[in-house]
Order: C-alpha cells, then sequence, then structure tokens
C-alpha cells in the first residue's frame, strides 16, 4: 500500500497505466545492455554469428566462461582472466581499507578536533574530488619511482588510498558534523583521549557511512582502469586492464561469446556489493540530513 | 576552602572580547549560578571552567590548585550537558562507568559506582538500556548519575532543564535542589532561566556582555540589584521603570511621576531607603523601579494601618494567572505591571486604588543605568 488516495475515473486509469508502461519500457531498455551480455556468454560461437543478438541459445553453454577464467589470451599470455581477478582482489581491499580508516580519521579531526585553517584545509581537499585522473599520470609516476613503488601493486594501492581519500573524508566530514559535538566534550571530560574517543564514542555510530566509503571506494577502485593500466606491472594488473587485453587479442576469429563472459567476471563483484548493501549505501547518503 | 577560583579571566574570540576579566570565587558546597541573556558569555565562562576552551587570559583554580592549563580531565570536575549527551552506543549501565573506567577504577569499584548512582537517582530499571530508549527526563537523569558517579570536586551543569517540558522542569529543579542539599555538592550551574535562578541558587551571578554586573544571594540580586538591567532580567513579570523627578532634601526626599491630562503623582521616598548620593540627584530625572508585588489593592478595612501611598488608576488589561491577577495600568507615561490578589473584583476600563509599597523601591540613574538607592 503506498497510502495515497487517488481518483478512480477511467481517465485517471488510463494516465496511470500509460505511466506504468513508460517505466516498464525503460527499465527493460536499461537491462537490455545485460541480458544480451548474458545470453552472448552462454552461447557456442556458432549460434553466435547464425542467429540473432537476443534470441535465447539453443544449447546453453558455461565453456566461454571457464575459458574466460582460465584460458583466454591476455596479450602474450594465455591464462584467462581469473588470475587477475584475484590481482584486482588484492589492490581493492587494502586500498578501501586504508582511504576508509584516514577518510574516518580525517573527517573525526576535522569536525571534532577543530584547529586553525581546518576548514580551509577541508576545502583543499575537496578540489581532490575534482581533479581529473590524467592530469596527475605523469606527476605519479615520477613520484612511484621515486618511491621506489613503480609497477608494483604496494605503488597502484598507493595511488588508489591517495585519490579516494578526498571523497572518503568528504563523507565521513559530513557525516560527524552532524554527530554533536557535546558528546566528545562529554568523553573528554570522562578522561578518553583522541584515539579512545574515536574508538568508543564515533566509530559505533558510523556504520552508515562506513558502508557508503567502502561501496564508493570498492566500486571506483575495482572499476579503474587508466591508473591500473598506467601503474601495473603485468602480473600485477587488475582485472579491468586484463579484460581490455582480452578483447583487443586478435588471434583468429573474435569469440564474443568469451569477451562477455569475462567482461561479466569483471563487473560482478561491483554488482553483488550493491545489491547486498545497495540499501545501506542510500541509508547512509540521506544519514545526517535528518537528525538522528 | 575555595572549590573554584576564577582570576580576572579574558576570553577573546578573534577581535571579539567575549570574557573581560572575570573574576569569583565559590566556597565548597556551593551552589553557584551563572544567569544571563544569550551571548553574556556565561557558556563560554562554563567552557573555560570545564578547559573545553582555553583562556586568553588569567587564571583558573579548582581545590586550591591551578588548572589554567590541565586537561579537562585532570581538572576533577563532571559536567551535566544541555543536550546531555549521552554515550548513543553504549547502555546507560556503560555511560555512567565509561568516565570511571577511563580513569583506570578496578571493575568492582565501578559496578558499586553504578550501583549507588542508580539508587540515588532511581534509575536501577533503566541500566541495561540505550539512550535512544528513554524519554527525556530519564536521560537528564542518565546524564546527572554520571556526573555522580566520579564524585569531582565541582559539578558543571550547563543549561541543564531547557530541553524538558515546563511540567518536568519543575520537577527536575527540585530534584537537583534535594541533590545538592544531601550530598553537599559544589555546583556551577549556568541558565538563562531567571527562575531556575533564584530558586536554586546560594549565589547567583548575572552576566551581561562577558562582564559580571553582580554576585550575589538570590535575595540581594532579586531586592538589591545594582543597575537597570539586573532589576529588569530578575523576576517576572519584570520590573517596572517609570520615568521620574526627585524633589525635596534629605529627610524629605519626593519622586514626582508626570502625568498627561493628570496632576503629577508625588510619592514620598522613605527616609530608610535614601543614600548620600541622593543629594546631588535632586531636581534630576531618574528611573523609578517597583516591582508587581509592590502594589497591592487598597483593602478598605486596613486602609487605616496599612502603609504606602494610595494611588489611582483606569486598569486597561486584567490578566488572572488563577493564582493572582496581573493587572496592566499606566503609572506616568509608562505602563506598568501589577500583581494583585486573585479575588480582586476588578475589570478592564475600570478605576482602581492601589497601594504602593515605597519602602521597596528602587532608584536608577537615567543616564548609566546604575542604581542611586
Amino acid at each position: 500500500m503506498d497510502n495515497v488516495i487517488r481518483r478512480r475515473t477511467p481517465g485517471a486509469r488510463l494516465a496511470r497505466l500509460a505511466l506504468y508502461a513508460a517505466l516498464l519500457l525503460a527499465a527493460l531498455f536499461y537491462l537490455l545492455p545485460l541480458a544480451v551480455m548474458l545470453i552472448t556468454s552462454m552461447k557456442p560461437l556458432d549460434e553466435i554469428s547464425a542467429g540473432s543478438l537476443l534470441a535465447l541459445p539453443q544449447s546453453p553453454t558455461l565453456a566461454p566462461w571457464a575459458k574466460a577464467w582460465g584460458e583466454a589470451c591476455t596479450g602474450m599470455r594465455c591464462e584467462g582472466v581469473g588470475g587477475y581477478f584475484w590481482n584486482s582482489f588484492a589492490i581493492v581491499i587494502p586500498a578501501v581499507a586504508i582511504s576508509t580508516v584516514i577518510g574516518a580519521l580525517n573527517g573525526y579531526a576535522l569536525t571534532k578536533w577543530r584547529f586553525r585553517g581546518s576548514e580551509l584545509l577541508f576545502a583543499l581537499m575537496l578540489f581532490g574530488c575534482f581533479i581529473p585522473f590524467q592530469v596527475v599520470l605523469l606527476p605519479m609516476a615520477q613520484t612511484l619511482g621515486w618511491l621506489g613503488l613503480s609497477s608494483s601493486r604496494a605503488g597502484l594501492i598507493l595511488v588508489h588510498v591517495i585519490f579516494g581519500i578526498a571523497f572518503t573524508t568528504l563523507f565521513f566530514r559530513n557525516f560527524y558534523v552532524a554527530v554533536p559535538t557535546e558528546l566528545v566534550s562529554a568523553a573528554k571530560l570522562d578522561g578518553a583521549g583522541f584515539f579512545r574517543i574515536f574508538w568508543r564514542i564515533l566509530l559505533p555510530v558510523s556504520a552508515p557511512i562506513i558502508v557508503v566509503s567502502v561501496i564508493w571506494q570498492f566500486t571506483q577502485i575495482w572499476n579503474d582502469f587508466l591508473f591500473g593500466v598506467a601503474f601495473s606491472a603485468h602480473d600485477t594488473q587488475p582485472v579491468t586492464v586484463a579484460l581490455n587485453n582480452l578483447v583487443n587479442t586478435s588471434t583468429g576469429v573474435r569469440e564474443y561469446n568469451v569477451d562477455m563472459a569475462a567482461a561479466m567476471i569483471a563487473a560482478l563483484p561491483t554488482l553483488v556489493v550493491y545489491v547486498l548493501a545497495g540499501k545501506y549505501f542510500v541509508r547512509g547518503l540521506t544519514a545526517g540530513s535528518v537528525k538522528g | 576552602m575555595s572549590a573554584l577560583e576564577i582570576h580576572e579571566v579574558r576570553k577573546d574570540f578573534g577581535n571579539e572580547r567575549v570574557l573581560k576579566d572575570v573574576s569569583l570565587a565559590i566556597e565548597s558546597g556551593e551552589f553557584l549560578i551563572l544567569v544571563g541573556p544569550s551571548g553574556c558569555g556565561k557558556s563560554t565562562l562554563m567552557n573555560a571552567i570545564a578547559g573545553l576552551e582555553p583562556v586568553t587570559d588569567g587564571r583558573i583554580h579548582i581545590a586550591d590548585r591551578d588548572v589554567t592549563w590541565l586537561t579537562p580531565a585532570e581538572r576533577d570536575i563532571a559536567m551535566v550537558f544541555q543536550s546531555y549527551a549521552l554515550y548513543p552506543s553504549m547502555t546507560v549501565r556503560q555511560n555512567i562507568s565509561f568516565g570511571l573506567e577511563m580513569r583506570k577504577v578496578p571493575r568492582e569499584e565501578r559496578e558499586a559506582a553504578v550501583e549507588r548512582v542508580a539508587d540515588l537517582l532511581q534509575i536501577t530499571a533503566l541500566l541495561d538500556r540505550k539512550p535512544s530508549q528513554l524519554s527525556g527526563g530519564q536521560r537528564q537523569r542518565v546524564a546527572m548519575g554520571r556526573a555522580l558517579a566520579r564524585e569531582p570536586a565541582v559539578y558543571l551543569f550547563d543549561e541543564p532543564l531547557s530541553n524538558l517540558d515546563a511540567k518536568l522542569r519543575v520537577d527536575m529543579r527540585t530534584e537537583i535542589k534535594k541533590l545538592h542539599q544531601r550530598l553537599g555538592t559544589t555546583i556551577v550551574y549556568v541558565t538563562h532561566d531567571q527562575i531556575e535562578a533564584m530558586t536554586l541558587a546560594d549565589r547567583i551571578a548575572v552576566m551581561r556582555d562577558g562582564h559580571i554586573l553582580q554576585l550575589g544571594t538570590p535575595d540581594e540580586v532579586y531586592n538589591d540589584p545594582v543597575d537597570i538591567f539586573v532589576a529588569g532580567f530578575m523576576g517576572s513579570p519584570s520590573m517596572n521603570f517609570v520615568a521620574t523627578i526627585l524633589e525635596g532634601q534629605s529627610g524629605d526626599y519626593r519622586v514626582r511621576i508626570a502625568t498627561p491630562g493628570e496632576a503629577d503623582l508625588v510619592l514620598p521616598w522613605p527616609v530608610s531607603r535614601e543614600t548620600p548620593a541622593m543629594a546631588g540627584q535632586v531636581g534630576q530625572p531618574l528611573i523609578l523601579g517597583l516591582r508587581p508585588e509592590h502594589f497591592s489593592e487598597e483593602d478598605r478595612r486596613l486602609s487605616e494601618q496599612a502603609e504606602g501611598t494610595l494611588l489611582e488608576a483606569r486598569v486597561s488589561v486584567v490578566e488572572p494567572t488563577g493564582a493572582d491577577i496581573l493587572l496592566r495600568l499606566p503609572l506616568g507615561e509608562t505602563e506598568v505591571t501589577a500583581r494583585v490578589g486573585p479575588k480582586c473584583p476588578v475589570a478592564s476600563g475600570e478605576r482602581l486604588s492601589l497601594r504602593v509599597d515605597m519602602g521597596r523601591a528602587v532608584l536608577f540613574h537615567q543616564e548609566n543605568q546604575r542604581r542611586l538607592a
């Protein structure tokens, strides 16, 4: 029940019907690419070249998925995207964790331990949200070289953390600004220090914004291609780069089904994260806008 | 022994001086109330005492120890906040014992303290609840419990009742007073509510623009205000201020109130209220201060013995409050409020004879608003 009293004239019903039809059409339109990918990834090659794009597979097979995972050629090597899939996790998990922790501490310090210039510092950090990736490619490559982290997994993680901090700081700062500062004053009087107050008072109420930060960072870093292709060596490449290589490797016939399966594999984790935590994402983004 | 001493404390926010050389001292066991309109510096002073804001200049002593540059935790104080500031993720029990835990008090002692405080405030049944499951009054109790558990040298209360509804506020006010009488704690209490100040305080500090205008017992502040601001701030309905001219000489002073369209009203100034400074002000325009309860309806049976001067005026508004009746009536060029008994038979528009008790009247300079007599 949606708790609205509506007109019940025939015209009103017709208008409502048209509305639903339009919405349904839009939804189908958005789902179409996913459907085509899924269908294509489960067809044998001959069915693809013969049949229509939307026709359901006559003899469904998971062979393209297996090939994409374990055998497909990405450039010189033919080991599939499986290894790179785990590479991505090895990059994303530490990068998300570190940037979220730093963002939380930044947000806490910027709201509850204000200092001269803290507002200016926050405004400058916000700039980080608007810097195009391309601008920093060369200076970042130089910096990683100085640090001895070129083409290493640690280097790529560092780049993602640095870029992510602007966003995570923004999230946590805006969340903590709505948490009453008197809580921190009370804890100070009770004898707790900077980290103790964070750990015992702020962090237990931060679940919604942690979810937001994790989802945001996970999607951003998982889907990143540019930094991945620029700052990683062959064996530390993320899955997005491997997918690109797989699709661009042209030896003989183009295996659309394997391409689609590989693309699905590369997209699955972010999908799963959204499905599992999307509810909390919306809740966390709006938390703080209303009191509580 | 002084529980708290403040010496010439100054506080600047940028170019603005919020506290201007504030000094005060309170004895152990005393209940001091800082009262004043918003922006007067009372909360800033409270934060300075708590150590939440560093002072620009001056010294603060708590229990004869210089704490000016000690952290809030090192000062041996506890504070009850306006918003209660209960830790939302902790139960009531954890909220109360958190301060003890931070001070590494052993578990058994912590539990004993929680029991003692819960018993005192009658919140034992609530100990395992989260703050979000409590009503406003219950949160208020828990906030006090958290302060009481630590048994500090000084308790700070920052407008603790202002978020409660009127009925509960009166109840909690009484409870705080009882608690203070029972435990003999030293309390500094900030409020903008002058009734809270009058009912609770041993001494009241009336603040304005970063100064303490007057520091005294409720009786002193109410009956002997130092200036027009203090006189007008304390008391509800507030004191009436009437333009007047001083006449006569020592032993026979009178105040003349010019009334448009009628004969001037001349009221004798009681000899007991004379001050030497009055001699220089004869013929000068002054401000006469009369509280609403200094008026009373004339009782014809008692008029022979009754003290005070009679005046007659046309009542413009009658406001019965139940316990008494507030009348609005013209006196000179201003309209004043008079408080009369609930049985006074008067309707708006009628003329009424009122007796004025000049023995409690006050006189102020017009220019600097200071008290003259």
